[in-house]
């Protein structure tokens, strides 16, 4: 029998959506939803499930679509999931549950991620239910007074708002230190509107805060107070999740011209300090006519489509491997080539040229040839002598990657550090080299993605509690 | 929200603000600076700390009216409040005992001199300071710098007050005294900077110089604040904002400075607009 094809999602024409910030994606209907939850074969061994970092019990939810109880749909989710409408949209589920589903051996597999965003959507729709009361854990045994014990969990990002709503319904007190103005971490400044609507996270927080979690914003820790501070007033753990915060540069000629940027400094600008409201909003950003990205991954994408609907005429990705190595996400490429973005690619910058003003003119670039797979499986690109020539350009964003944020490292002697300043934990319990101090996410895996670093939460989470009860 | 507890007019455009804000008072050092947000549209704005009060959970800040952003932060009132205030950022100034130490602030860069050299003073050093402002009615805290300082000079472009002339002319004659300087530090604007680096240089004087880049996060995330020192790329927010004067290239500061002038000015014509028809 042939498999029934997945559901498409409805999206923003490409022409129109080029010219605005508002999400790309539109979701599935109610009808689309049914169908498509109708093609899970409800497999006994959840081969899925095996593929979410956090456990989602997938096909239960995908059945209680099939009964029409979409907030049953919703419950069951949140039982693994604090985050379903962020996770729906940006997770990479091709390369997750998605992968696992046995219908993706014939054909497409069972659209996840489209079901799990429907679902989140429905229940923000009809209003999110009041969370059910924390559970009574053994050894929290007065939930309520001075007897209940504290955790603070620095950063806000998607493994520190992960440890807050786990440790919060079981009953903890949580504090969640941002250093930023607004928490959510790379989910607000990082992934753009179009792809992650802001009031979206800010539901998700406040859901969060409705547990019971206090999230305190412009508290820089290690500038505040310090590690060893929040432990010695009152909090019996601390959880890091202080991402990847380090905006890598080339070292290539030409790199502080005006008109060049980090990923991060683009994104922050245009995302977080809504730029592309400039002047209602006060900062700005500066895009010029043509933009080059250089970089393959999501972060790369994201810069180039929001530097399209900033007004810029040409945008080019420049990447040194082919398309295929590319660590974006399929649909981001697609999504960013069918806006009109250029891949330029088997190539990379080697000199950023400017103008007497000190302005960005043009971007001198080497050609690159693919060499025999090196031990991750990609090839190995290689420099083709002599190949250089240079494109003129206006603005260049550097999307190649973030190295840890040394802030909680530099003022926590006792934390060990691995490569490029990762913070060394455990995989499976994320306990630092710091007794009663746990960490999570890209501060110790180095730039990932946001479910596995909500999964590194959620291992911490239950790995803290057992701390706090001594078991 | 961080409420404003006094407001002073030190000159017609450089204004003063006591902030309470006492987890950054608990820890801020002389050199560090704050980040502040006025409302949900406005962009955050660093700020050299000018002063703290532990006691009183406070943070002193003093800023010139050069934009739309300090223009709208100059209509704030006491017993009003600013949105965020983040810090302290930067690492703090290192003050250690030297000997004889020079410190020079021009314009609005007085104001972040001044705790520095209270704190220098305190290590046992022995000051000379110089301050500087195109005139007499630009001046500000005369008193403050006078009484942690063991010998004190005003200079003014115009001569209006003390010396006439630029800061560099009274250092310059400090320098031929022959008394021996073991460190200048100065902040000021950016040509004022360069000219002290330029002259301590051919004296072998150890100078140390407070940069202001532009800035977003102020905690090394976004890298909008990159100068470089030495041939190397640095991030003023977390590696300044104090640096070695004779590594600095004070040409790329400038330039990058220089940025967003054109939104600048469209951002203080939008303003005015609203403010006309509001």
């Amino acid at each position: 029998m042939p498999i029934k094809a997945r559901e498409a999602m409805r999206t923003q024409d490409p022409q129109v959506r080029v010219r605005n910030f508002g999400e790309v994606a539109l979701g599935y209907s109610d009808g689309q939803a049914g169908s498509e939850a109708g093609r899970c074969q409800q497999c006994k061994k959840k081969p899925c499930s095996s593929g979410c970092p956090v456990g989602v019990d997938i096909p239960a939810f995908i059945g209680l679509i099939k009964d029409g109880d979409i907030l049953g749909a919703a419950r069951k989710i949140k039982e693994s999931n604090n985050l379903p409408a962020v996770c729906g949209r940006v997770c990479p589920q091709e390369e997750q549950c998605e992968k696992h589903c046995i219908l993706g051996k014939k054909g497409e597999p069972v659209a996840i991620g489209r079901l799990e965003r429907y679902v989140a959507d429905y229940e923000r729709q009809v209003g999110v239910e009041t969370p059910p009361l924390p559970a009574p854990s053994a050894g929290v045994p007065d939930l309520a007074g001075a007897a209940r014990k504290k955790v603070a969990i620095v950063g806000s990002g998607p493994s520190g708002l992960t440890v807050a709503a786990d440790l919060a319904r079981l009953g903890y007190g949580i504090t969640v230190f941002e250093a930023l103005h607004e928490p959510g971490g790379v989910l607000v400044y990082g992934i753009p509107e179009f792809r992650l609507p802001k009031a979206i996270v800010k539901e998700e927080i406040d859901n969060i805060r409705k547990l019971g979690a206090e999230v305190r914003v412009d508290a820089v820790i290690g500038k505040i107070d310090s590690v060893d501070e929040l432990l010695a007033n009152g909090y019996s753990a601390v959880f890091i999740g202080t991402g990847a915060g380090l905006p890598n540069f080339m070292g290539i000629p030409g790199e502080n011209l005006n008109g060049v940027y980090s990923a991060n400094e683009f994104l922050t600008r245009t995302n977080l300090m809504k730029a592309y409201r400039f002047p209602d909003f006060d900062t700005p950003v500066k895009v010029g006519k043509r933009v080059a990205v250089i970089g393959g991954g999501n972060v790369a994408m994201d810069s180039a489509r929001c530097a399209l609907r900033l007004g810029a005429e040409d945008v080019y990705i420049v990447y040194r491997r082919s398309e295929k190595e590319m660590p974006a996400r399929r649909e981001e490429v697609e999504h960013a080539v069918e806006e009109g973005v250029k891949l330029n690619l088997l190539c990379c910058p080697s000199r950023i040229i400017g103008n007497v003003d000190g302005w960005v003119e043009a971007l001198e670039c080497v050609k690159f040839e693919l060499g025999e797979p090196d031990e991750s499986g990609r090839c190995c690109p290689i420099r083709i002598k002599g190949s250089e020539y240079t494109i003129s350009m206006d603005t260049v964003i550097m999307a190649i990657g973030n190295s840890p944020n040394p802030l909680i490292s530099q003022t926590t002697p006792d934390l060990r550090t691995g490569r490029h300043g990762v913070l060394i934990a455990d995989p499976e319990t994320g306990a630092t080299t710091k007794q009663g101090v746990y960490a999570g996410g890209d501060i110790v895996t180095g730039a990932a993605t946001v479910i596995s670093a909500m999964g590194a939460g959620k291992r911490a989470a239950a790995a803290i509690d057992r701390y706090l009860r001594g078991v | 929200m961080y409420r404003i507890v006094e407001k002073q007019d030190l000159t017609p455009t450089i204004k003063l603000m006591r902030v309470v804000a006492p987890a950054v008072a608990k820890k801020a050092l002389a050199g560090q600076f704050i980040i502040l947000r006025l409302h949900d549209r406005a962009e955050r704005i660093p700020l050299t700390v000018a002063d703290y009060d532990r006691d009183q959970g406070t943070i002193t800040i003093v800023f010139q009216v050069v934009g739309k952003s300090t223009e709208e932060l100059a209509t704030v009132k006491v017993g009003e409040s600013i949105l965020n205030f983040v810090g302290p950022l930067g690492q703090a100034s290192e003050i250690e005992h030297y000997g004889n130490v020079v410190c020079i602030g021009g314009g609005v860069g007085v104001a972040p001199i001044y705790p520095i050299t209270r704190s220098l003073r305190q290590a046992g050093n022995r000051i000379a300071s110089i301050i500087g402002a195109r005139s007499a009615d630009l001046l500000f805290f005369e008193e403050e710098m006078r009484s942690v300082s063991d010998e004190f000079y005003i200079v003014t472009d115009d001569g209006s007050k003390g010396r006439r002339g630029l800061v560099t002319d009274a250092l310059g004659a400090i320098l031929k005294s022959g008394e021996q300087i073991d460190l200048v530090f100065a902040i000021g604007p950016v040509p004022m900077m360069r000219a002290v680096a330029d002259l301590t240089k051919t004296h072998g004087i150890r100078t140390v110089v407070s940069l202001n880049p532009v800035m977003v996060d102020g905690t090394g995330m976004c890298g909008g604040c990159r100068v470089s020192v030495g041939g190397t790329t640095k991030f003023a927010c977390v590696d300044g904002p104090d640096f070695d004067a004779h590594q600095v290239d004070f040409d790329e500061l400038l330039m990058r400075q220089r940025m967003y002038r054109k939104e600048e000015q469209e951002s203080s014509e939008h303003y005015h607009q609203c403010s006309c028809r509001g």
